[in-house]
């Protein structure tokens, strides 16, 4: 299993100055924040591009006024929805329109969304090879054949392989919420 | 944490899609566009012709000093310049 760090961790880490952190940091919430931008506010590829970036930039610049390195990531998912309302908002003063979902649409759709980073979590986790299969079929879309040339194993043995991986991860994932659950 | 089975968690992760890579790589080169940023408004500081080259064309001023204009250090600069 793969050695994984804390988002604590991470956000220590980045504070410190080091080098390599930011990069982990960025890889770690870029899909959370692109699913905000797209899934939570369905904005437009060039819209949700400005948004992502500036977010980055903003995380980037005030990390060090985060008041809990454990707060990080619903810090990250305010900052982003606060930053698409903007953006809707500047749209809407050019052309109005009713483009910005509900406020319990959106709680929802974050909701969601942070069970799949806890997903995604546990698939860090569980690592290699599993994190490539699971992710290619799941998160990229790759057909069988795709997957199979790109990690050199015949197309017709992935669909078992990504059972085992799914289950694999499922207790994986139920460990977590059992470690988690107050006793 | 709640309860999933295989099928549930395999929706989950389809709702997490790579963000674009160049999204990602410009994020990720933010800390050398905040050197590039520091270094530049240190020179307009102490440089009043750098500093009206940046009030006339921003990008082309970056670029003309040896950095990469890129679209945090311009957007971040135009901000600095219009407070000022």
């Amino acid at each position: 299993m793969a050695v994984e760090q804390s988002d604590a961790q991470l956000v220590s880490r980045c504070r410190e100055g080091d080098a390599g952190a930011w990069n982990e940091f960025v890889e770690r919430f870029s899909r959370y924040v692109y699913a905000i931008c797209t899934r939570g506010f369905r904005l437009a590829q060039h819209d949700a591009e400005d948004v992502f970036q500036e977010v980055f930039a903003r995380a980037y610049e005030r990390l060090a006024d985060l008041r809990s390195d454990d707060a990080v990531r619903p810090w990250l998912a305010q900052l982003t929805r606060r930053l698409c309302i903007d953006r809707l908002r500047l749209q809407a003063r050019d052309a109005p329109s009713d483009s910005e979902p509900g406020e319990r649409e959106l709680d929802d759709v974050l909701t969601t969304l942070d069970d799949a980073m806890d997903v995604r979590s546990a698939l860090d986790k569980v690592g290699d090879p599993c994190r490539e299969v699971l992710d290619r079929f799941f998160c990229r879309d790759e057909s069988y054949q795709t997957i199979g040339e790109a990690l050199d194993i015949p197309a017709g043995t992935i669909a078992s392989r990504i059972s085992r991986c799914l289950e694999k991860l499922r207790v994986e994932f139920d460990g977590r919420r059992g470690a988690s659950r107050p006793s | 944490m709640n309860v999933f089975d295989e099928e549930q968690i395999g929706r989950l992760l389809r709702l997490l899609p790579p963000a674009p890579v160049g999204w990602v790589r410009a994020a990720q080169e933010l800390p050398a566009a905040r050197a590039t940023l520091d270094e530049l408004v240190a020179r307009a500081e102490q440089d009043a012709a750098f500093r009206l080259q940046l009030q006339a064309d921003l990008e082309r001023a970056v670029a003309a000093a040896g950095y990469e204009p890129s679209s945090y250090v311009v957007s971040r600069l135009r901000q600095l310049l219009k407070a000022d």
